[in-house]
């Protein structure tokens, strides 16, 4: 290519092709039965017939043991605190107010933790192992999601053993 | 290469809609009928496990990660993945195996394609500049193919229609296929046309569904002491995505995988064919230099139910199991990926 015809081009730093696709996604069976539990106010985890472990949400298999889950298990209302992060970034559409706090909570009855909203308390205080419990939003609002529930808040209830958490006493 | 026992193979149904169940509800009976048929455990009893998916089917990220979950990897597994069908995933095992870093694998596949528009999905195999932004879906591309076909005078349209109603008359004997019956060449000829010049017929329908493999060195085999079949070859060769760089009409990366797999150094008594389309069984069996002496799918083939990424691996399973079975001695088959017969591999089993 000559000079000339190199400076005639406009650099092509780039062009514009959107994907869109439908799906009509399926959550699973095990999952579907979670969500179900969720709308009536319920956390159900499944445990494994092998190793005995309760999994939330379950996915219908232990992913440890490589074996069906069915057996349903009502979990508590209450769990631990087994890790913690403050949030400072505001994140688009999230209409939360930074500085939060994000936890994996362990459900009482179960191994597996999940994330939800720490509140009800002062940020500085969170601590692994804290007791907290989950606070439901009005049973008017329940959908097939998590945000059922509007957070966990403190119990006062003392901490649990950092090697305790996630321990199943039944198991 | 050296030879490398197939063990035992399992497939579920082909369904139109597998419902609730999600990828690992999918997996999880196929696995556990392959291991059980191996005489082993789980996935901890073989050196490597390799699968074969695509996130893009069912719309959920990550969705292959899951596909793990049903292996039992605690304590840690050598695993891998092919975002392809898993007759590749096959391949990677095959690797494994000839380089001495395994002496077994468990294979598997798996589509769960109900949830999306399945040609529309496709249609993001296509190169992302020029092709992909046209929407140019995967029975398009399959029309394109066929029209040059029957303009050029290599088929005629009653060479179609034929090729559906053996399919359709083979699937009777196979009780995961999701189309069987018999019905007439004149009869599928009234059907109106779909895309022209495909009717409805000339594609796979949409499946949902899962397959499973155990694989091994011979020596390992025999210590298990389970019947096996023996892969003596495996190749595949890839065309340009360019489809005006192609002709269309003729496959060159499934002949020279064929010659280089050794499809002519024995007798084929059956071979099973991944034709999505009727035209491109014609085009297959030319390019695998099949004669009239050569069972072609009977199984039915994919016309009969398409397992998106697993219906390659599949095509080898149901030629295994035939010779495990005892029923042959020697079969080939055929896998393909991307659109109008963009990528093919060939495989050459015989009896141990």
């Amino acid at each position: 290519m000559s000079d000339q015809n190199t400076e005639a081009l406009e650099p092509i730093t780039g062009i514009e092709v959107p994907v869109y696709l439908d799906y009509n996604f399926t959550a699973g069976r095990a999952t579907a039965r979670f969500l179900t539990g969720v709308k009536n106010g319920k956390l159900l985890g499944q445990r494994c017939p092998s190793c005995r472990n309760v999994y939330i949400p379950p996915r219908g298999c232990c992913a440890a043991c490589g074996v069906a889950t069915e057996e349903e298990v009502e979990l508590s209302n209450k769990a631990t605190v087994e890790s913690f992060t403050i949030v400072h970034i505001p994140i688009p559409g999230n209409p939360i107010k930074p500085p939060y706090v994000i936890a994996n909570l362990v459900p009482d009855g179960a191994n597996i933790s999940f994330l939800h909203v720490l509140s009800e308390c002062k940020n500085e205080d969170v601590r692994i192992g804290m007791r907290v419990e989950a606070l439901w939003k009005d049973a008017s609002e329940w959908d097939y999601a998590m945000e059922n529930i509007q957070y966990f808040r403190p119990i006062d209830e003392p901490d649990m053993e950092v090697e305790e958490i996630g321990r199943l006493k039944d198991a | 290469m050296r030879d490398i026992a197939i063990v035992s193979f399992v497939q579920s149904d082909c369904v139109r809609d597998a419902g609730a169940q999600n990828e690992v509800e999918l997996i999880m009976p196929v696995l556990r009928k392959a291991l059980d048929a191996a005489g082993i455990q789980s996935a901890q009893d073989v050196d490597f496990t390799c699968s074969g998916s695509c996130d893009y089917l069912q719309g959920a990220a990550f969705a292959f990660v899951s596909g793990v979950d049903p292996l039992g990897a605690v304590p840690p597994i050598k695993e891998s993945h092919v975002e392809m069908d898993a007759a590749w995933a096959l391949y990677e095992a095959v690797l494994k195996i000839t380089m001495g870093q395994a002496e077994s694998a468990l294979v598997y596949g798996f589509g769960k394609s109900s949830p999306g528009e399945l040609p529309i999905v496709l249609s993001q195999q296509l190169d992302p500049y020029y092709m992909a932004p046209l929407w140019l879906d995967s029975i398009s591309t399959a029309a394109l193919q066929a029209r040059t076909m029957l303009d050029n005078g290599d088929i005629t349209e009653k060479d179609m229609a034929e090729v559906v109603a053996r399919s359709r008359k083979n699937a009777k004997s196979n009780p995961h296929a999701q189309l069987k019956g018999d019905v007439s060449v004149d009869e599928l000829l009234a059907e109106p046309t779909y895309l022209s010049p495909l009717r409805k017929h000339d594609c796979c329908p949409v499946s949902d569904g899962a397959c499973a493999m155990v694989v091994a060195t011979v020596e390992k085999a025999k210590e298990w002491g389970k019947p096996y079949a023996v892969l003596k070859g495996i190749d595949h060769r890839i065309e340009s995505h360019n489809f005006g760089a192609r002709d269309l009409t003729q496959s060159p990366s499934t002949q020279a995988a064929a010659k280089s797999a050794g499809v002519a150094n024995g007798p084929v008594e059956v071979a099973e064919i991944y034709a999505p389309f009727s035209h491109q069984e014609i085009i297959l069996k030319r390019a695998l230099g099949l004669g009239d002496d050569t069972v072609v799918n009977p199984s039915g083939g994919v016309l009969a139910g398409n397992l998106m990424m697993a219906s390659g691996l599949s095509r080898i399973g149901e030629v295994a199991m035939r010779i495990i079975r005892g029923d042959i001695k020697r079969g080939i088959a055929h896998a393909t990926s991307g659109h109008a017969l963009q990528q093919n591999l060939v495989a050459v089993l015989e009896e141990a």
